[in-house]
């Protein structure tokens, strides 16, 4: 490509990414979508402006060389743009995907202030996905074994990454997985048509292949202790990344009824229990012409209310008790969302849900005005007295946050949580109350997503090294 | 994946009732009276909670009892011996208190023995003395007999046609133990309807009475709510916060309820479909 001007590049226009028709794609679980082409990654790449000072890079919570790897694309060295990514991030394929890069990355870009900022989520997930279909690996450098052992508790993006790291570093590295499938929320929370489960899978393969040892069905706590590991199983550390997994309810009347479902449960049927294959063994309910709600205005909300028009449902609703400035959701979700026909209605929270003979019937609702900013900084939702009404649903899906899982900090009493549950953890190095014993993700913030997850386990995977490096002297 | 969880004995303890003992040398490790396992039969099976009857450390396995009342533990009750299963996850749930508390009382019906029978010998063996009622709809649906009385200082047996013991309803019989002998605390498992009877009755007599609930459950962990019960006025998940309550505060209507969820698609799935006396169909 000639070389183009700092002028040229800015002139430019953002490449759009090819989607499928929201007609079609409603009616199934493949992904919606379908990622550049070789050209149009070049092209997009070949728009970066190459700053001096990689701003974008402060945008990302695990520190890709963005830059580095965008001029790789630009170049037409895809292995090499994949061998840059790598060094910072075991999920690519995966964070491309579902990272809110608006907010980090491309939030940060340069070319953001005047027009668009560069695609650098979809070049990611390009730059990822070019590598798996040419099944080229990108040679991840092991350090000679150390001779330690580290036990990491959960599969999710935290214990990925904290995985990666240490295998890298020469450590030996067992995961432990409660469910039977590996990948936490990204196998049993995040949908198919936004993250397919073969891309997950790979992921976790080329980890495999650097010598992290998986196993599933482990829970740690009930059974096996954290004592155990560390005394027993011969481990030298432990990383804790259990995630934020025990579903808050809003605590209102009528939660018990049927219809009335945690966004974890309706999408864990769905996606880890296949339920939307007429013969999978486990259920959900049947939602065709059944009118449905999701509360809630995050990412997991919009998964919910997108899974329930691929089941068949009648028209589905989002209620959210802010605004539409206020809605926490990736923007290109609620894009897609509505292009498929998710309604929305924002200033709404329910009060109650009605049912007839043990089954939801409608949602009762107050309306809602916005008043200062709570902790959160956000315009604190207020009640507007007396203005309620109902809403016609079978089917309400609770998408309004998860709290820490407690099965392993109730059986570990000397692990130091906070009130809400959340382990405490020094911010620098993950260590926990416990030496020895690092957490991160959820686990220790209360929801938040992939790419802080992973970065939390970066930073453990550094202070377990440490750890163990001054355990040896 | 190698097959980690082999079949290694099967026995028929009544109709569509199996005994199974099972490699899962984790669990046998570690589980305790009044705790459970999800069992999932194949790779695309559904996930089963299952009460761990017993266990055996040193030989690596844990006695499950499965009664077939679904396409899924239709399931477990056609595996043999050397089969295996996909998974074995557990410990899963609070343990039982165990102290001395005095006599006991342990109340099961069907099925429930195989709960019934691990809390029976924990609180025998932390001093108590324990007076056992078993119930079922049949001689032939009552199970583990023998290993209560083994366990009891006496066993009362009921059957609704009266085929066996006495006839009638549990709650029959423990009206007589109530009655006759100070009872400190009372243990129930069985179906809905028994467990709430009981709670009625020993809430009048002021006996405290813990149950265990079997309620629908997908993940056991905490993670999906659908295991959720109202105690008190309160929702707990039984998967984590039980599965036994205060058998007092349980709201057992909404238990019943929200166990129905599934039964068309249950019946869709079976040709035919078995009222069962304790339903651990997971859904």
């Amino acid at each position: 490509m000639t070389e183009l001007s700092k002028r040229d590049r800015m002139r430019m226009e953002r490449t759009p990414v090819p989607l499928r028709d929201p007609v079609d794609r409603v009616k199934d679980f493949d992904e919606v979508s379908l990622g550049y082409a070789s050209g149009l990654a070049v092209l997009e790449a070949s728009r970066c402006l190459n700053c001096t000072r990689q701003v974008c890079v402060d945008g990302c919570p695990v520190g890709v060389r963005i830059g580095d790897f965008i001029q790789l694309v630009a170049d037409g060295d895809f292995p090499g743009a994949a061998a840059v990514i790598h060094e910072d991030n075991v999920l690519p394929s995966v964070c491309g995907r579902v990272c809110p890069q608006e907010v980090q990355c491309e939030g940060a870009c340069v070319l953001g202030k005047k027009g668009k900022p560069i695609a650098i989520g979809y070049l990611e997930r390009f730059v990822a996905d070019e590598e798996r279909r040419n099944a080229i690996s990108a040679s991840v450098v092991i350090a000679p074994p150390t001779g330690k052992r580290v036990a990491v508790i959960g599969s999710g993006p935290a214990g990925l990454s904290c995985a990666g790291d240490l295998v890298k570093l020469g450590h030996r590295v067992v995961v432990y997985e409660a469910l039977h499938e590996l990948g936490g929320v990204l196998a049993y929370g995040i949908p198919a048509f936004r993250l397919p489960k073969d891309i997950v899978r790979a992921e976790i393969g080329a980890l495999e292949r650097q010598g992290v040892e998986f196993e599933t069905d482990v829970l740690i706590g009930p059974g096996m202790t954290l004592r155990d590991l560390l005394a027993t199983e011969g481990f030298d550390a432990v990383f804790i990344g259990t995630g934020a997994g025990l579903p808050r309810f809003p605590g209102v009347p009528g939660e018990e009824l049927i219809g009335v479902y945690s966004a974890n449960e309706f999408l864990t049927r769905v996606n880890l229990m296949a339920a939307y294959d007429p013969d999978a063994r486990t259920p959900v309910y049947d939602l065709v012409g059944r009118p449905t709600v999701v509360i809630g205005g995050g990412n997991t909300a919009i998964d919910a209310a997108r899974t329930a028009l691929r089941l068949g449902a009648d028209r589905v609703t989002l209620l959210y008790r802010r605004s539409e400035t206020e809605l926490p959701a990736r923007h290109e979700e609620v894009e897609h969302a509505r292009e498929e026909g998710v309604h929305m209605r924002f200033l709404v929270s329910p009060i109650a849900f009605l049912g007839e003979e043990g089954w939801l019937r409608s949602v009762t609702v107050e309306r809602m005005m916005l008043g200062e900013p709570d902790a959160s900084g956000r315009a604190r939702p207020e009640p507007i007295p007396g203005a309620v009404e109902d809403i016609r649903a079978d089917v309400a899906i609770i998408a309004i946050g998860n709290a820490p899982n407690p099965v392993l900090t109730r059986a570990t009493p000397s692990l130091d949580t906070s009130g809400a549950g959340t382990i405490t953890v020094d911010l620098t190095t993950g260590e926990t109350s416990i030496p020895g014993v690092f957490a991160g993700g959820d686990i220790t913030t209360g929801g938040a997503t992939v790419i802080r997850a992973l970065g939390a386990g970066r930073r453990a995977a550094a202070g377990i090294d440490q750890w163990l490096a001054s355990q040896t002297s | 994946m190698e097959a980690r969880f082999t079949v290694r004995q099967v026995s028929s303890l009544g109709p569509d009732i199996h005994r199974i003992v099972i490699d899962a040398p984790r669990v046998a490790r570690h589980a305790r009276p009044g705790q459970f396992v999800i069992v999932r039969p194949t790779s695309d099976g559904e996930r089963i909670p299952l009460t761990v009857c017993e266990t055996d450390p040193a030989s690596g396995t844990i006695t499950l009892v499965v009664q077939g009342v679904g396409r899924s533990t239709d399931d477990l009750l056609s595996l043999g011996e050397h089969d295996h299963v996909a998974d074995v996850l557990g410990p899963l749930g609070l343990p039982t208190e165990v102290d001395r508390f005095g006599p006991c009382a342990i109340v099961a019906g069907g099925v429930g023995a195989a709960i019934a029978l691990p809390v029976a010998r924990a609180w025998k063996e932390a001093g108590n003395a324990i007076v056992g009622i078993l119930g079922a709809r049949s001689a032939s649906h009552l199970i583990l007999v023998d290993e209560l009385m083994a366990t009891c200082d006496e066993v009362h047996l009921m059957t609704e046609d009266g085929s066996t013991g006495g006839a009638g309803l549990v709650t029959d019989a423990l009206v007589t133990v109530l009655q006759e002998q100070s009872i400190a605390r009372v243990f129930v498992v069985g179906p809905i309807a028994m467990m709430r009877a009981v709670a009625d009755l020993t809430r009048s007599a002021g006996v405290p009475t813990v149950a265990s609930l079997n309620p629908l459950m997908v993940d056991g962990t905490g993670m999906c709510g659908g295991c959720r019960v109202t105690i008190g006025g309160q929702t707990r998940f039984a998967c984590v916060d039980g599965p036994e309550f205060d058998a007092h505060l349980v709201d057992f209507g909404a238990l019943a309820m929200r166990n129905t969820a599934y039964r068309t698609f249950e019946a869709c799935q079976r040709d035919l479909i078995k009222a069962a006396p304790h339903d651990e169909t997971a859904s």
